[in-house]
């Protein structure tokens, strides 16, 4: 079988894998990384996704072969190395953007990653247009939205431009 | 530390291991040895099954074992059992079939589970299930309720003639009939409510691990109830006393009703551990619960109202057709019978009703309650019957609502359908909507929105909901096969912290939180020092789970009452410290003091003193701090309120927009605000979902279209507008919180909401009912379909 050596949450890794596992499987069974997690089987939900070299994937979607030489972040490389949390979870805690946490990392990785493409400023339709490609069965959205609007100015360390 | 007890916005314990990716789910749980299942299906939906070749799939690699229905039956493996008997009208009981946990002799809907396969990988497990030859033969199939009880239909099962499950009414038909025969008018409606696939983010998942040593047996499963799990699983499947049988239910990803029941998957991991003696893991791929979850709703109605000339409601008369599926699903009888029916008087004094539901098998994936159970369905044909009767009668809808009411001064209030209200006031909520909403600037931005060839309408839903479930010996004598009190043990640890072990179970409702409010504020102990466990037999005294909103109501009160007799122990220890009359200790937070002295001992001098019982009053008093308190409410509570939904179509493609939602419920007290609005903002999301977007769709023989993420509409956040909510509220008056719960209400007051809006957008095209999902094909065949009328006008 072949072998995938990737870097995950800044750790390298090496794993001997089938030629159909997806990254979603190494990350959770071959390396115990049970934070990104797994809600269809049709690349609806984006319970799964992470980043791979900077951009939002979801990681059901490719084959772990695929990442090799990758740097991959998960929810769990998030937080600072004190435990500080990153600014998108703690806008997720502070307005009660998660209920049941399944869709969480998911959702965060993607909304992360929608700030970041955002910079000069995200209004709450792009907002909603961007999640599209994540699906939360508790929160109806609102508190979401909320959360990565106040996020914004976290991330880019200003307020947005009017 | 700021205020952290009964109303006060705490921010989340759970949310530390969620955001950062440490939830402990069924599926990130593995065992030591651990194999894993994959269970092949039916991919037709009624068929005799003629053979079953398992010789290649038991030689494929990794393969331990292979177990068919036969397998299960010569062990005698019973069915899957019902929780709930309901009897017909003649007093006889409902048909129950055998639900078996693998299909023996038929299969009986698409995705009925036929045998497993149990290997050393996940991968070698689905690839084998492939190599198994399973030879159906076809039979006839019904998917619908009217197809199903047609003459001549072909039946589900044998034991239930003209696939009928129950034949069952509800109220007092002569005094409905003489109402109906001198009514001024009477308004009928006709309603299909739509059903429904859960879909919890979190697939089902079960682990089963049998030790060999010991021969206990553990369960890890995602289930909103693991007491009753061990229960079913134990005492009518398996056979496994309760001593020998652990279920756990760790983080569970979202439930919505649809992780109460006792599923088949549970049973083949626990009894097929023991077999193979590894543990056994399944976790379900979406596709399978799309047809092994149980659906919700799925009702065909008549609705008629009589009325005066005035247009006071005199009599109610409804007719349903509810799907059962298949097979019984654990509470599925109750949903279209004591959670529909006897909610049909909704927040109106509508002095006589009578309803007949039928319950019908069809050769569909079991239905049972999901997220307002009964009450969704019950408010949506009053709310749509209530708007039809102002469309006919020319009544503004509005009036006619205040015109109903039960009046804020009739509490409590007996229904003509068996529930007695505590308390409401649904002109307080009415108002409070009509202002959050703009309602009296509405015809300016319709206007408006006609000015840009837009046609705007606005809906009102008026509805009451019965939750805290629920009186054992009521629903003992209803037909419930359990009690549904609840458990609660409080543990004040020797240096004064506290662990709450609870029966209920929390599966996004925050308890973690939630509960440790309450103990803040009966105890005075903060936040960081309140520990919630949940979800596991071997830990928890017992419980009945979280479902019906039931969580704070029950078993919220079930820790207040365990922690008045903390209480009353500790002030017997105080008075004997202290040196004082137990009649004169006070507990406030925190401390106990002596009446009109300055002496006071903590919590934690009780607590340190149970535990170190130096100085104590060992001859009539244990050592310790550690009470429980089992609690069966008095009765159900009764939430309501005001939903009001602002839509706009586009009359070029029928799409709706959902401008503005305004939900003002009535949820008793609130004891954290932010969970409260988050939980009602989820459930009006479920409703929007319902009143546009989601269907499960069967073709008339049975075979499930809408069976993916890709063909069942889930709502998108590009789908949902921003949520209001409000509160108003009147207290709960038989329980000592004040509390009625919250989890449901905004599934049950939406789709009404939504669609009275589409409604009166569509005033002008002549469209008096559409059915749910009000898609945008089907607005724009009924706006083509209204176009010559408008034009004639």
């Amino acid at each position: 079988m072949p072998q995938v050596t990737l870097t995950v949450n800044g750790k390298q890794h090496t794993a001997t894998v089938e030629g159909r596992t997806l990254l979603v499987e190494l990350l959770r069974e071959t390396l115990g990384m049970t934070g990104t997690h797994v809600g269809c089987d049709t690349s609806q939900c984006g319970a799964c996704v992470v980043h791979v070299d900077g951009k939002s994937v979801k990681s059901c979607t490719m084959l772990a072969l695929q990442a090799e030489g990758a740097s991959v972040v998960t929810i769990e490389g998030l937080a600072a190395a004190d435990g500080t949390l990153h600014p998108m979870q703690e806008m997720f805690r502070e307005h009660h953007a998660l209920q049941c946490g399944f869709c969480t990392p998911g959702m965060v990785m993607s909304a992360i990653d929608l700030v970041n493409t955002h910079p000069q400023g995200i209004t709450e339709q792009e907002i909603r247009e961007g999640l599209e490609g994540n699906l939360c069965r508790c929160t109806g959205y609102h508190n979401i939205v909320k959360a990565i609007v106040a996020a914004w100015p976290l991330m880019h360390g200003k307020v947005a431009a009017e | 530390m700021g205020f952290e007890g009964i109303g006060a916005s705490v921010r989340r314990k759970e949310d530390q291991r969620f955001l950062n990716g440490k939830g402990n789910y069924t599926d990130d749980i593995n065992r030591p040895g651990q194999t894993y299942a994959s269970i092949k299906r039916s991919d037709r939906p009624h068929a005799k099954i003629l053979s079953i070749d398992i010789s290649a799939a038991k030689a494929a690699p990794g393969v331990l074992a292979v177990f068919t229905g036969a397998d299960l039956d010569a062990e005698e493996i019973g069915g899957l059992p019902c929780g709930w008997q309901i009897h017909n009208k003649d007093g006889s009981p409902m048909a129950e079939p055998k639900h078996p946990v693998l299909a023996v002799g038929k299969v009986r809907h698409v995705g009925d589970p036929i045998a497993v396969v149990i290997a050393e990988t996940r991968q070698q497990a689905k690839d084998a299930a492939e190599l198994l030859v399973i030879d159906l033969e076809d039979l006839p199939a019904v998917a619908g309720v009217r197809d199903a009880i047609a003459p001549g239909a072909t039946a589900v099962h044998d034991d239930a003639p003209g696939n009928i499950c129950y034949d069952w009414h509800l109220g007092d038909k002569a005094m409905v009939d003489a109402a109906f025969a001198s009514a001024h008018k009477v308004v009928r409606l006709d309603l299909l409510n739509n059903r429904l696939i859960p879909n919890a983010m979190e697939p089902r998942a079960a682990i089963g691990d049998f030790d060999v040593n010991s021969g206990d047996y553990t369960l890890y499963t995602t289930s909103q109830n693991p007491h009753v799990i061990r229960l079913l699983m134990g005492a009518f499947v398996l056979h496994i006393p309760e001593n020998k049988l652990r279920v756990v239910a760790p983080d569970v990803g979202g439930g919505f009703g649809s992780k109460i029941y006792h599923y088949a998957e549970e049973a083949i991991v626990t009894w097929a551990s023991a077999k193979v003696r590894r543990p056994i893991k399944w976790t379900a791929e979406r596709t399978e619960s799309f047809m092994s979850d149980a659906h919700g709703r799925d009702h065909d109605s008549t609705a008629e109202m009589a009325i005066d000339a005035e247009g006071h409601f005199l009599a109610l008369r409804v007719n349903t057709l509810c799907n059962m599926g298949a097979y019984l699903s654990t509470f599925a009888p109750a949903v279209p019978t004591y959670l529909y029916a006897t909610l049909l008087a909704g927040v109106y004094k509508t002095p006589a009703i009578y309803v007949e539901v039928k319950a019908v098998f069809t050769n569909t994936v079991p239905v049972d309650a999901y997220r307002g159970a009964g009450r969704p369905e019950a408010t949506f044909l009053v709310e749509r019957l209530v708007d039809a009767v102002a469309k006919d009668t020319g009544i503004d809808k509005i009036e006619l609502r205040r015109k109903n009411f039960i009046p804020s001064d009739a509490f409590p209030y007996q229904t003509p359908v068996a529930l007695q209200y505590d308390s409401g006031d649904y002109t307080a909520t009415l108002n409070s909507a009509l202002k959050a909403a703009d309602y009296a600037g509405f015809e300016a931005r319709r206007q408006t929105a006609a000015a840009k060839g837009k046609l705007r309408g606005i809906g009102i839903s008026t509805y009451l909901e019965a939750c805290g479930i629920a009186p054992s010996a009521v629903v003992g004598s209803l037909g419930a096969r359990a009690g549904l009190y609840e458990v609660a043990n409080i543990r004040v640890h020797p240096t004064g912290s506290v662990t709450v072990f609870t029966g209920t179970h929390s599966h996004g409702q925050g308890h973690e939180t939630t509960l440790a409010q309450l103990v803040c504020e009966q105890l005075g102990v903060p936040m960081s020092q309140v520990e919630v466990v949940h979800g596991d037999t071997a830990k928890i005294p017992f419980g009945m789970g979280t479902y019906g909103s039931r969580s704070l109501a029950v078993g919220g009160t079930a820790m207040v009452k365990a922690m008045d007799k903390i209480i009353a122990k500790g002030k017997k220890i105080a008075a004997h410290l202290m040196e004082a009359a137990v009649e004169d200790i006070e507990f406030k937070d925190n401390v106990f003091s002596v009446a009109g002295t300055d002496k006071t001992k903590t919590l934690t001098d009780i607590s340190l003193a149970a535990y170190v019982p130096h100085n104590y009053p060992i001859e009539e008093l244990e050592p310790g701090l550690d009470e429980t308190a089992f609690y069966d409410p008095k009765n159900f509570t009764f939430p309501g309120g005001c939903h009001i939904a602002e839509v706009e179509i586009d009359p070029e493609t029928g799409v709706t927009t959902v401008i503005n939602f305004s939900a003002v419920d009535d949820v008793g007290r609130v004891v954290n605000p932010m969970i409260v609005e988050g939980q009602i903002q989820g459930g009006v999301a479920q409703g929007i979902g319902q009143a546009l977007l989601e269907a499960a769709i069967y073709d008339k023989e049975g075979q499930l279209l809408s069976g993916s993420m890709m063909d069942y509409t889930m709502p998108r956040a590009d789908n949902l507008p921003n949520i209001s909510v409000g509160t108003e509220t009147t207290l709960c008056t038989h329980n000592p919180l004040g509390v009625k719960g919250c989890g449901e209400v905004g599934a049950i007051g939406s789709p009404p909401a939504v669609i009275n809006a589409l409604v009166d957008a569509l005033k002008e095209y002549g469209v008096r009912h559409i059915n749910m999902p009000a898609t945008p094909q089907k607005i724009w065949s009924l706006i083509q379909a209204g176009k010559p009328a408008l034009a004639a006008e």
